[in-house]
């Protein structure tokens, strides 16, 4: 039939799909089993929580904001309070700093390990994924014994922390954190050198230096394909500077190298636990916060597990804040999906999906309206 | 298979009933729907399928496919994108059909009320047979959710369908 070649296939994936534990609606274009296309749409879970803080209280909208994204909720909650912080000229006392710093690396490690077990998912490498979650537990055991929660742990006030770093969590911390290093070798055994696993990242979803640098790649991804982009090195917050981190590269750039590279930050993150918890400054933790922050505007960034958080917060001198805007890592990410999944086999894509540790619940930061005639919900 | 052809003797159709009871409470299928929560529902409900909690070991299998599944496992406020979805994977879903809403989102709203794209709890939108409170509740508390709905199903006088 003429005109049939011209036809495209296309094969729209989301927004409920298996694959993806959270909503997004995927088009690839295909020919064959070749994707030669891919767009994607956003904003199913779109809540407009940047408005929302602002008929909140500086320490209610610090709760509203914790809850973007319920893997990395720290680091949330923690630019927010620090930037906050920074316009109130009242910094919270080292001890605080501290242990929010101690609790961002701990987050850091249950991040990337949920990471490792849903990308061996996607692999079709079960066993790794139900290995990495059940040592993930204790991860979870030590934020609990924390702060009482296992995944949105509110440890943060404004000026300062509600919990304290105690005989039992330097215990269970230690006792935690030898057994993971211990189960990190062997996963780091695994992804060097199991062949049916390397079949199936070497050489996939390859992003160049320059690729990464030109798509704006952040975090994980983009140091595994060479961009020494960190910004707990390049602008230190908290105690970064006392008790730095090294910057983990990756020189190929593939599925496989973003495997090594998270696992070896998990390396570096163990050890500064280790350090801070040995040598954690005393004092107070929480210091006289006033309800109203002065007038002006203020700049966070901090590095989340999958990358550079950006928050903007403008203060107008009274209890709300007047704008917050927040820019998290994910959204910087998807455009190397979309361009590395072209040429790749279709099935292929959910690898290089899940390569960007992506994560959809702090993406969704605007929606647009367009409605059609005719129809009353918009889309 | 689920419906018992009318004509059938009485202790037929009960024996029936009992049986379709008894692979319902003791193999539930779910589907998981993430509304607009933050994730952190998620993951809870993940890790109840990993070697810690494994609910697999009560038969209750997470699955893709909404015309497959018992139970709709419903997370995160409705937000006015996904509220449309939510009800066509609820349709999809062939009867008897049951809903749990995860996590306080899930159940009133929570702590993304008032915000402008949010349209409250899930049963705004479709009804909800368990509630299971937390933000995020922990997995033993989903499992007692569901063990608690499993239950109740048990407890029901088995219906005849006319
Ligand atoms: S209940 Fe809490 S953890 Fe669950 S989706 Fe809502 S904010 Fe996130």
């Amino acid at each position: 039939m003429p005109g049939l070649q011209k036809e495209k296939f296309i094969v729209p994936i989301g927004p409920q799909h298996p694959a993806l534990k959270e909503p997004a609606h995927f088009e690839f274009t295909v020919d064959g089993e070749t994707v030669t296309s891919a767009s994607v749409r956003f904003g199913y879970v779109h809540r407009g929580i940047e408005k929302g803080t602002e008929n909140r209280n500086w320490a209610q909208a610090m709760y509203l904001l914790e809850r973007i994204c319920g893997i990395c909720s720290h680091v949330h909650s923690t630019t927010f309070a620090l930037g906050v912080e920074k316009l109130a000229k009242v910094p919270a006392p080292p001890r605080a700093q501290a242990i929010r710093q101690i609790l961002l690396e701990l987050e850091r490690i249950h991040s990337h390990m949920l990471w490792v077990g849903v990308a061996a998912h996607e692999a079709g490498f079960e066993t790794l994924f139900m290995y990495s979650w059940r040592d993930r537990e204790t991860v979870m055991d030590i934020l609990e014994t924390f702060s009482g929660n296992r995944v949105n742990y509110s440890a943060n006030v404004l000026g300062g922390v509600k919990y304290d770093l105690g005989p039992a969590q330097t215990d269970s911390i230690k006792r935690g954190l030898d057994y993971l290093e211990e189960r990190l070798h062997y996963y780091m055994k695994i992804v060097n050198s199991d062949e049916s696993f390397l079949r199936r990242t070497r050489g996939v979803g390859m992003m160049t230096t320059a690729q990464a640098e030109e798509l704006g790649a952040i975090g994980p991804t983009a140091r595994a394909s060479n961009v020494a982009r960190d910004l707990r090195v390049d602008s230190p917050y908290l105690l970064y500077e006392q008790f730095p981190v090294t910057i983990v590269l990756g020189s190929t750039g593939d599925l496989q190298t973003r495997f090594v590279v998270r696992i070896q930050e998990l390396f570096e993150s163990i050890r500064v636990i280790r350090e801070l918890v040995n040598h954690i400054p005393g004092g107070d933790l929480t210091v006289r916060f006033p309800r109203r922050i002065p007038e002006g505007e203020v700049v966070m960034r901090t590095e989340a597990p999958r990358g550079g958080l950006f928050y903007f917060i403008k203060s107008g001198g009274g209890e709300n804040p007047v704008r917050v805007k927040v820019r998290t890592p994910s959204l910087r990410n998807f455009m190397s999906v979309l361009v590395g999944s072209v040429g790749h086999q279709l099935a292929d894509v959910p690898m290089i999906l899940s390569g960007i540790d992506p994560c959809f619940s702090c993406n969704d930061r605007m929606i647009v309206v367009r409605r059609e005639p005719g129809k009353e919900t918009a889309s | 298979m689920s419906n018992i052809p009318a004509g059938l003797p009485k202790p037929w159709t009960n024996m029936l009933n009992g049986l379709k009871t008894w692979a319902r409470v003791n193999s539930p299928w779910a589907i998981h729907f993430n509304s607009g929560s933050c994730n952190g529902c998620d993951i809870e409900i993940l890790a109840t399928l990993t070697p810690r909690f494994d609910v697999e070991r009560f038969g209750i299998k997470l699955q893709g496919s909404p015309r497959h599944a018992d139970v709709l496992i419903c997370t995160g406020p409705v937000t006015t994108q996904a509220r449309d979805r939510l009800k066509r994977v609820y349709d999809q879903m062939p009867e008897p059909k049951f809903v749990i809403a995860v996590g306080s989102c899930a159940t009133s709203g929570g702590v993304f009320q008032g915000c402008y794209n949010v349209a409250g709890g899930i049963d705004q939108v479709i009804p909800v047979n368990a509630y299971i409170p937390g933000c995020p509740p922990r997995p033993e508390a989903i499992i007692d959710g569901v063990v608690k709905l499993l239950g109740s199903l048990q407890e029901k006088k088995p219906e005849v369908k006319k």
